[in-house]
């Protein structure tokens, strides 16, 4: 199996990750042989086999329907590349 | 009524075309605090005030199930006659978008915690039945706003992480009628059981519809279009006869439709591609390890089950068996919670057969031109049943009542205390009656003496006149009675 | 008193106790010590000075009741530390102040613990070298040019260099254990779900554990005592009952059944490491263990499941870093413009790739082929264990195929780089509790590690193996303070 250029393109659009040529020949190249040793799993018959859920041996506890955070507006903000007060700010989203 | 009246069907040239439409509700589930979260779900909060760390993905924040969300998808699930699942597990949906800050939306996609189960719509011709594909939990995503600067989009993440209820409908509704019928439907049963307050306006509940079309007699599939997010039901219907209509010219064109996303422009009228969305998307499903599966035990359904209060469809069933009540007023009376407790309280004190009648009539009427809910009836339930005590022991008139009934629209006055005040108090006394009776014979002699020699409709207008001089409060019984012995 | 640097945390946290020295002169001595150590380039952010006058307050009202009273710690930084930059290693989060503590920091915090300041580590802990980071290459104090082993490069190198007592890392396949290896340091990695995960930037979720490293197995067993704890703010923590380790240590392992796998025999292994184990299960015997040969037939599959699972984890969990709420953000034009442009100057070579592989193995149509089947295999992997523990309490194993290798050696090999995790990463898909202590030198002179790998929730156990094995094996790390000038 061989990760193809276009396929790099694809996946890098899916990450919203930008990669140029170079960058995605370079991808390519390490993804290959990555995917090389990890087709080793293909070894194994699993088709009747469950996969696994979690190692956690436990199951989900439910917390109780209360408002415990506060209005943290501020402290949300504090960390944001641009807003003005009131909301995050980003470049026009293009439909 | 006939069967082909209500069906919805589409003629181009010779062809006739049947529309086959899904519904993927997204209700709003009623909680205090979100459904990974502890913020507040309240409406119509100052921006980013209802938001907390986890709900604006900070690093190292993890996710936390509210107990009571899923307790209000089981009970859903329930007003559904669905399957629970006792084991359910809880998918990340990756996406990018603004208002998305996790980058993925927790949903539930191969095992969710309610599977298929139907509603029954009352329509014209009859009973029609709704398959329910099935039902899960998801987060909301936040808001992205795109109209106050020319160059941003700002980001409210209020509603992020608020609970949601998707429930899928198999493609069962052949017509905007029956998808309005449905949507009243779900939205009655969901207020019901006070999982979801139904509020279009407020965004609580929305829907995509898929459509397609096929010649009718035939069984297979047409391809189908989802229209993403429309918020009200004339807008779906609107949005379902542009759709299916196009879909019908691209045939008849010998063009082919493509399975695609579309978008219902309200200001136009019409749905659009969004094709440039589809293309990105390739959601890569997978378990969240951040959560385990949710297991509930039977004991755990059994306990909600017992909670479950009487649903409109029983309803419906009990209001016509013990109170007769036609089909047509009980699906009246049901059609939401508020309306049948009302219509239950005022036959508590009064008879049922005015009761109805005045709700359906002049109640709905007087609300309806003020625009109002029952919930904001200026009339409470206990002066209403006063009032019809009041027509049913004869102290006040139909007529009379009428009057009463308009003032006790401007504010929630006693009806008694209107009577009183106002002097309103039918008159029958047969003494009484006699004078005015003989009074206005006295007055119209000659039409007396016509009525005698034979012209019997003049009746009426006696009956008119003593009304008249008593200011209506006559006995209308008495008075006829009377009249027809002194005549 | 002139050594204090060299002490263990027993022996800080007694003179302490003891009032023979003060939270200020042990926490000063640790800032010397870093202040001359910038050499090794173990911190991200330094905390100094706030550290001092914390240790100034702590002398003023001393609580010796507790576990950790006024001793100075630095910590990975990968754990949130209020109002303190936290940077995972990331250049996306080099300005990223959090406004809340992390579950494990703030146990730690609550023992009376100081922080002094933030440790390196391979961005978003995806590495096994440290040179991932963003804020550049970590020394090991072992000798100049040395890898510390990843991704809690910074930690095991501080703990190894003695600028903190102990430390805390996080491990996702090794993290802990590696460098702990690499640097001659003891290191746990508990059972998943001990420690809460809340406030730790995560990489993969469902492997991701915090653990202590230190200096020798009774502080790394206070240490462990200290942050395991059942936190509901993290679902998959666990809530079960936990050991005072520390008081409960005993070198006491008579009759202890350890398990030997005969797969961990790879090819290509060093004969030293072999060697090292065989001396390994001579000092378990010396010790009264019994030991048993055992087989864990899927462990060669255990590194192919786990570049699937953790990448596939990690794609998602860092989709978090979009430019929007905090963090770096570059300029774009429109709003996938900027999303592209950020992601993509502000993480590294190793992380972007990693992301590809995750976003690929969950793409629609290889979902089936790499994903649900590496969680099959997952399965698989943790019934051998599951088998083994019908026959014995304990594994023993190497830490690492090799010891520690010079900086810039693997950087062009993903392949190989990732080989330095086949005995440790069984462990986190498996969800046990793994323990690496230092065992001997090979013939570079760099240390060697083993690991004692246990049943869940049962570190009680390996912690007593590997304190009764200390002893016997009596490791003495080889560190000349180069860097010092």
């Amino acid at each position: 199996m061989s990760i193809d250029l276009k396929t790099i393109k694809h996946i890098s659009k899916l990450s919203r990750i930008s990669v140029d040529e170079k960058k995605a020949e370079k991808l390519a190249s390490d993804l290959n042989s990555i995917f090389d040793f990890i087709e080793k799993l293909n070894e194994l018959k699993t088709e009747n086999l469950e996969p696994l859920t979690s190692v956690a041996e436990t199951t989900l506890k439910l917390r109780p329907d209360e408002v415990k955070s506060k209005n943290l507006r501020e402290q949300i903000i504090k960390n944001s590349p641009k807003d003005n007060e009131d909301y995050f700010v980003v470049p026009k989203v293009i439909e | 009524m006939s069967k082909e009246k209500s069906e919805y069907l589409i003629n181009r040239n010779d062809n006739q075309y049947e529309v086959v439409i899904g519904l993927e509700v997204h209700a709003q589930v009623l909680s205090q605090s979100k459904l990974f979260s502890t913020s507040a779900t309240k409406f119509g909060a100052e921006p980013n005030t209802q938001v907390s760390l986890v709900d604006a993905a900070f690093p190292g924040m993890l996710p936390v199930i509210n107990e009571f969300c899923v307790k209000q998808a089981i009970k859903t699930g329930i007003g559904l006659k669905a399957k629970i699942n006792k084991r359910s597990v809880f998918d990340r949906k990756n996406y990018f978008y603004a208002d998305l800050p996790q980058g993925y939306q927790i949903s539930q996609f191969k095992d969710p915690i309610v599977g298929e189960g139907k509603v029954i719509l009352d329509m014209p011709e009859g009973q029609k039945e709704v398959g329910i594909e099935r039902l899960h939990l998801e987060q909301d995503a936040g808001k992205s706003i795109h109209d106050l600067d020319p160059k941003n989009t700002f980001v409210d993440l209020n509603r992020s992480g608020v609970a949601l209820m998707e429930i899928v409908s198999k493609p069962d509704l052949r017509s905007p009628e029956e998808v309005n019928a449905y949507i009243k439907k779900l939205r009655s049963i969901m207020r019901y059981l006070g999982t979801c307050d139904g509020n279009m306006q407020e965004g609580s509940l929305r829907a995509d519809v898929n459509v397609s079309v096929r010649k009718k007699g035939t069984k297979d599939f047409g391809t189908r279009c989802e229209i993403k997010n429309v918020n009200s039901i004339k807008f779906m219907q609107m949005a379902i006869e542009y759709e299916a209509n196009r879909q019908v010219d691209l045939i008849e064109d010998g063009q082919s439709v493509d399975q695609e996303t579309r978008l219902f422009d309200t200001k136009k009228n019409e749905t659009r591609s969004m094709r440039s969305k589809e293309d990105a998307h390739d959601y890569r499903y997978f378990p969240d390890p951040d959560l385990l599966p949710l297991e509930v035990s039977d004991e755990f359904i059994d306990q909600l089950q017992s909670e479950i209060p009487e649903l409109p469809d029983e309803k419906k069933k009990r209001f016509i068996d013990q109170f007769k009540l036609t089909p047509y007023e009980a699906n009246i009376m049901v059609s939401d919670i508020e309306t049948s407790n009302y219509f239950e309280d005022v036959v508590k004190k009064s008879d049922v057969k005015l009761a109805t009648n005045w709700i359906i009539g002049e109640l709905f009427a007087a609300l309806n031109e003020k625009n109002l809910e029952i919930t904001g009836s200026p009339i409470s339930a206990g002066n209403l049943s006063k009032l019809i005590n009041l027509i049913k022991d004869g102290t006040i008139s139909g007529k009379i009542a009428k009057t009463v009934f308009e003032q006790m629209m401007e504010g929630d006055k006693d009806p008694k205390k209107i009577v009183e005040e106002k002097g309103l108090k039918q008159e029958s006394d047969p003494k009484a009656l006699e004078a005015l009776i003989d009074k206005v014979i006295d007055n119209n002699r000659d039409k007396a003496t016509e009525y005698k020699s034979g012209k019997v409709k003049l009746f009426g207008f006696f009956v008119g006149q003593v009304m008249k001089v008593s200011g209506g409060k006559a006995n209308p019984q008495l008075v006829n009675e009377i009249l027809k012995k002194k005549l | 008193m002139s050594d204090i640097t060299k002490q263990t945390l027993s022996e800080l946290v007694n003179n302490i106790k003891k009032k023979k020295l003060s939270s200020s002169e042990v926490t000063k001595a640790f800032v010397d010590r870093s202040e001359k150590s910038k050499e090794l380039n173990t911190y991200i952010t330094e905390d100094f000075s706030n550290a001092l006058d914390k240790a100034k307050k702590f002398d003023a009202n001393p609580n010796l009741d507790l576990k950790l009273p006024g001793i100075p710690m630095a910590v990975k930084d990968l754990f949130c530390t209020a109002n303190l930059r936290t940077t995972a290693g990331s250049k996306i989060l080099n300005n990223f102040e959090p406004t809340y503590e992390s579950t494990v920091t703030q146990n730690i915090w609550n023992e009376g613990a100081i922080l002094i300041g933030k440790l390196n580590c391979d961005e978003f802990a995806m590495g096994s070298s440290n040179e991932t980071s963003f804020f550049g290459n970590v020394q090991n104090p072992i000798d100049k040019n040395l890898v510390p082993g990843g991704s809690s490069g910074g930690s095991s190198s501080a703990v190894a260099a003695q600028l903190t007592p102990i430390t805390i890392g996080t491990d996702t396949g090794g993290s802990i254990r590696q460098p702990a290896s690499f640097t001659g340091t003891v290191g746990l990695k508990p059972t998943y779900g001990s420690c809460s995960r809340y406030g730790i930037v995560a990489f993969a979720s469902s492997l991701d554990q915090a653990g202590p490293m230190a200096q020798n197995v009774k502080d790394c067993a206070l240490l462990q005592e200290v942050i395991s704890s059942y936190d509901q703010k993290d679902s998959t923590s666990i809530d079960f009952k936990r050991n005072q380790y520390s008081k409960e240590l005993t070198k006491n392992i008579k009759g202890k059944k350890i398990g030997i796998p005969k797969e961990y025999r790879v090819d290509g292994m060093p004969k030293e490491v072999d060697d090292l184990w065989q001396k390994g299960i001579e000092y378990a015997k010396d010790c009264g263990a019994e030991i048993i040969d055992i087989s864990l037939p899927h462990t060669n599959y255990a590194l192919p499941t786990y570049y699937i699972v953790a990448p596939a984890e990690a794609s998602s969990n860092l989709a978090r870093y979009d430019g929007v709420k905090y963090g770096f953000r570059a300029d774009g034009e429109n709003l996938i413009d900027m999303y592209e442009k950020t992601r993509s100057e502000g993480f590294g070579a190793e992380v972007q790739r990693r992301i590809m592989i995750g976003t690929y193995v969950l793409s629609s149509g290889y979902y089936d082929a790499y994903y649900l089947k590496a969680q099959k295999v997952r399965k698989l992997i943790k019934n051998d264990f599951d088998e083994a523990y019908k026959k014995v309490d304990a594994i023993l194993t190497p830490s690492t195929p090799s010891s520690a290798f010079k900086i810039g050696e693997k950087t062009n090999d993903p392949v190989s780089m990732y080989l330095n995790d086949i005995f440790t990463v069984p462990v986190n898909l498996a969800g046990l509790p793994g323990i690496s202590i230092p065992a001997g030198h090979d013939s570079k002179g760099y240390p060697l590690g083993l690991q004692i790998i246990g049943k869940v929730f049962d570190e009680q156990n390996i912690l007593n193996i590997a304190y009764a094995m200390e002893e016997k094996i009596n490791f003495k790390n080889k560190i000349s303070d180069w860097w010092i000038k």
